[in-house]
């Protein structure tokens, strides 16, 4: 059995423990909003935060997930009530199909916590892992930037 | 409740779909399942060309386990409802390309499902197939277009140029791969998933399955990205899902991973362009010829209508008295080539917008001031002969792009940099002026004689009815504006229903930039019927409390109030199929495109220092929405342009991998200067024209007239990788 914490529920998952942390999520504890876009770590779009770290949730056997927190973007809003980083997607356009969304929500989450600087070459280096095909990235910067901007 | 945000159609309102996107509540086709679902898997032919003999099925392997499709099982027609049903949903007794389905399997555990295609073999007799179009001796569609005498003018040119242009295919690369689920409910089967089209897949259901309209609904889930690439291949998918559960009476879904979506899906059409063009001594257009030849693949599908807009866009936004166009779509043992965002208007205006640099060097004429001279402008004939009479931006944007990017500064500067031998990289900055006509081509909009509908419920709740999709363009939110405005309503008050085929009118395909302004307008039409209805309730769009009163007394017998608008196209247009001449589009929308790039002079590596568009569109519906189709497009077109390439090899993509097949990351994408110019049309709503696909037709010529321009060599193919520029680099 392998214990983790999601979201700040303590989980216990009794599947194989080779089984993705990605499908995992999405279909022992339901929590659909980390999606799958390539299978090999290639688009970002099931990113997921694991003690913090910016991982593709693809790649992760259940396993290695043992005694981990894990955050997904389930965790962000509060009541109905959009995050402030939501909230800048929202007001700049940085969500258009929604399929990278969740994964670049958190992964401007980890940019934030590890202080990155509020320009948008940095930014876009950072954001590198995470694909988008109908933004052409500049709303998602702008989203980003007015939020570290606000915060 | 006040009425103060009435000014709702220009204003840069969030996304109605936002909030279920950012919180990760949306539900896309892979995150619904339903007690008892079969996963499905496709068991496909690879290879390209052959007669189908038989399945083998490995005796030793518990096939009672799985249900089974093969041709046999289709209960009605073994075609896909098209313009041609050339394509049948499992291959029969022929095999066309190596992608192609040949059986359908379901089972309970998706492992399992894909452990079966390993016990099952195609019997078949390999016959000689066709990759190269050139080649090809099967047409599907030939196009010819005459305007005044080419012959003639050529003979009194002072300046004849020529050239060869050549375009691959494109993959859509949407995040969402495609799917569907399949389901009986109240009698009824149901189909949902990813899609641009319910209404195609309900033809393509009704004929596969044979069962009566009312016993069939298709239901768009959330749906992550479609650019075209889920126009045509979703009658497949939800075709296979609606056999499968059609025999197994249980719930099914099919599901794509990356790998099988790029392999099997449709591709932008590759091209083959040869241009000659004749121009007095001072530059003016004399004479435009151009033969086109598209890869369709194995299937007719779109092929004859992407040639069709290919032809009339092969002349670019240019006036010219002396035309000649000839366009054919071949056959090939590929997957079939389907729609792609441009829809055969980015290959044409790659080779015109190229050619203009092929102009400007055999004449010496500047090729920014050969456009000016050139462009259309309200008056102008276009190459069909339809005479615009207002809204024509080309020079506009071209004015307004030229001025926002210093685009002389640059250019002068640049060639400085470029005469020092000290320099490690080479700099350029090209220009591209295009053009896109709104809507379905010719006569496609009278035929497809669309409807949309706004309701009134007994709870005063006001319902945007059509069959157009959300697919992250933000159709949804313009609709919703549209409707508001023409109401006076707050924005607030519209909600948009989800198209269910059950519930929503055919609005016509969500395709071809036409939803803000073919469809926009119908819903702008039904809003004002039912104001006008609402004209004996006084106050009744003043407050929502008056309205709730209003609609209890028009909502007889509790049902909804449903007003709704039908297509009629705009008074005096004509279009004649056979010589295509006449009004091509209800409006064109114009975009000037400038690329600033540099290249490493030791490794070729290009990299793109800025793009600064302007775009000319009518006018902004959500002005916000429309930066974000504007930057994206582009951003599609600079892939198009410098990284994306497929690689076939026997008719089969062998790069079918987001590691492989490379779309622009964040790091590859320039920072955008978008200039937004208004021009208002009569022919769509609060002045609106089409935008989808406008922003696809600009980058790929502007980098390749930049490339030019940096190293003085004209590339004619896409893409232009460093391997294709490296052995030109002259090494110091």
């Amino acid at each position: 059995m392998i214990t983790f914490i999601v979201n700040k529920r303590r989980l216990k998952y009794k599947g194989p423990p080779f089984k993705r942390l990605l499908d995992v999520l999405r279909e022992d504890f339901e929590l659909t909003g980390t999606k799958e876009g390539c299978g090999e770590g290639e688009c970002g779009a099931c990113s997921v935060l694991m003690d913090g770290q910016l991982v593709n949730a693809c790649l992760i056997p259940a396993g290695q997930a043992e005694g981990k927190t894990i955050e997904t973007v389930e965790s962000l809003a509060k009541h109905k009530t959009l995050a402030p980083v939501q909230k800048a997607f929202l007001d700049h356009g940085g969500s258009q199909c929604g399929m990278c969304t969740p994964g670049m929500l958190l992964s401007a989450v980890a940019y934030k916590r590890r202080k990155g600087k509020n320009s948008a070459a940095a930014i876009r280096k950072h954001l590198a892992g995470n694909l988008c095909r109908c933004t052409g990235y500049q709303p998602i910067i702008d989203s980003v930037r007015a939020w570290l901007k606000k915060s | 409740m006040k009425t103060s945000s009435k000014r709702c159609v220009g204003a840069s309102v969030a996304r109605v779909d936002a909030f279920e996107k950012l919180t990760g509540a949306a539900r896309y086709v892979d995150d619904l399942t339903r007690p008892g679902l079969l996963h499905a898997v496709t068991l496909r032919s690879s290879v390209a060309h052959a007669r189908l003999k038989g399945l083998i099925f490995d005796p030793a392997f518990p096939w009672h386990e799985c249900v089974i499709v093969q041709a046999q099982d289709i209960p009605g027609k073994n075609g896909v409802p098209f313009l041609q049903d050339d394509q049948p949903f499992l291959a029969q007794d022929f095999i066309r390309h190596p992608q192609e389905p040949v059986a359908l399997i379901a089972h309970p555990d998706r492992a399992a499902a894909y452990e079966a295609l390993k016990h099952v073999s195609i019997d078949c007799e390999a016959l000689p197939p066709v990759f190269d179009a050139r080649d090809s001796k099967t047409c599907f569609k030939e196009i010819r277009l005459e305007k005044g005498d080419c012959a003639r003018a050529f003979s009194e040119s002072a300046f004849v140029v020529e050239g060869d242009y050549s375009l691959p295919h494109q993959e859509h690369a949407y995040i969402e791969t495609q799917g569907a689920l399949a389901y009986w409910e109240d009698d009824a089967l149901c189909v949902t998933g990813s899609l641009q089209c319910p209404y195609y897949v309900l033809k393509a259901l009704k004929a596969a399955i044979a069962l009566p309209e009312h016993s069939l609904r298709v239901i768009q889930a959330a749906t992550g990205g479609g650019f075209g690439g889920k126009e045509d291949y979703p009658n497949i998918i939800f075709g296979h899902a609606a056999l499968l559960a059609y025999k197994a009476k249980r719930p099914v879904k099919l599901v794509y991973d990356r790998l099988e979506d790029m392999a099997a899906t449709t591709k932008r059409h590759p091209a083959f362009i040869r241009l000659k063009t004749g121009l007095d001594r001072e530059g003016r257009l004399l004479a435009q010829e151009a033969e086109l030849l598209l890869d369709g693949g194995a299937y007719s599908t779109l092929s004859p209508v992407v040639l069709s807009r290919a032809v009339v866009h092969a002349t670019g936004p240019y006036h010219c008295p002396n035309v000649r166009v000839r366009g054919r779509a071949a056959a090939t043992n590929t997957p079939p080539n389907g729609a792609f965002r441009g829809f055969g208007a980015p290959q044409a205006l790659f080779a015109v917008e190229l050619h203009w640099e092929a102009i400007a060097r055999k004449t010496g004429l500047d090729a920014v001031e050969l456009r000016r001279k050139n462009a259309l402008r309200p008056g102008s004939s276009t190459t069909t002969g339809q005479e615009l009479k207002e809204s024509v931006g080309a020079l506009a944007v071209l004015d307004a792009a030229l001025k926002k990017s210093r685009y002389a500064r640059t250019r002068a500067q640049f060639t400085r940099h470029n005469g020092n031998p000290k320099s490690k990289t080479l700099k350029g900055v090209g220009l591209s002026l295009t053009h896109h006509g709104a809507g379905f081509t010719g006569g496609g909009e009278l035929h497809l004689d669309s409807r949309a509908a706004v309701s009134l419920s007994a709870d005063g709740t006001i319902r945007v009815l059509a069959g157009s999709t959300e697919i992250g363009q933000g159709s949804k939110t313009a609709l919703t504006q549209i409707c508001a405005q023409a109401l006076g309503v707050p924005f607030h008050w519209i909600c948009v229903e989800n198209p269910d085929t059950s519930k929503v009118p055919d609005s016509g395909p969500t395709v071809a930039s036409r939803t803000t302004m073919v469809v926009g307008g119908l819903v702008r039409q039904a809003a004002l019927e039912l104001k006008e209805r609402l004209a004996d309730f006084p106050g009744a769009l003043a407050s929502l409390k008056s309205l709730k009163a209003a609609a209890r007394t028009l909502c007889i017998d509790g049902g909804p109030l449903r007003l709704e608008a039908r297509y009629a196209p705009p008074e005096g247009f004509v279009w004649n199929e056979t010589t295509y001449r006449g009004d091509a589009y209800a409006a064109y929308g114009f975009a000037a495109t400038i690329v600033e790039l540099e290249i490493d002079k030791a490794t070729a590596e290009t990299r793109v220092l800025k793009l600064t568009t302007a775009h000319e569109f009518g006018r902004a519906v959500n002005p916000l929405l429309a930066e974000g189709q504007i930057a994206g497009g582009a951003l599609q077109g600079l892939g198009y342009a410098l990284l994306e390439h497929a690689v076939f090899a026997k008719g089969s993509m062998l790069n079918g991998q987001l590691t492989n097949y490379m779309i622009p990351a964040a790091t590859d994408a320039p920072p955008m200067e978008i200039v937004i110019v208004d021009s208002p049309t009569p022919h769509g709503p609060f002045g609106a024209k089409g935008l989808g696909e406008l922003p696809m037709n600009g980058p790929a010529p502007a980098v390749a007239a930049a490339v030019h321009h940096a190293t003085g060599r004209i590339f004619r193919a896409l893409p232009i990788r460093p391997e294709d520029i490296l052995p030109h680099l002259s090494n110091p």
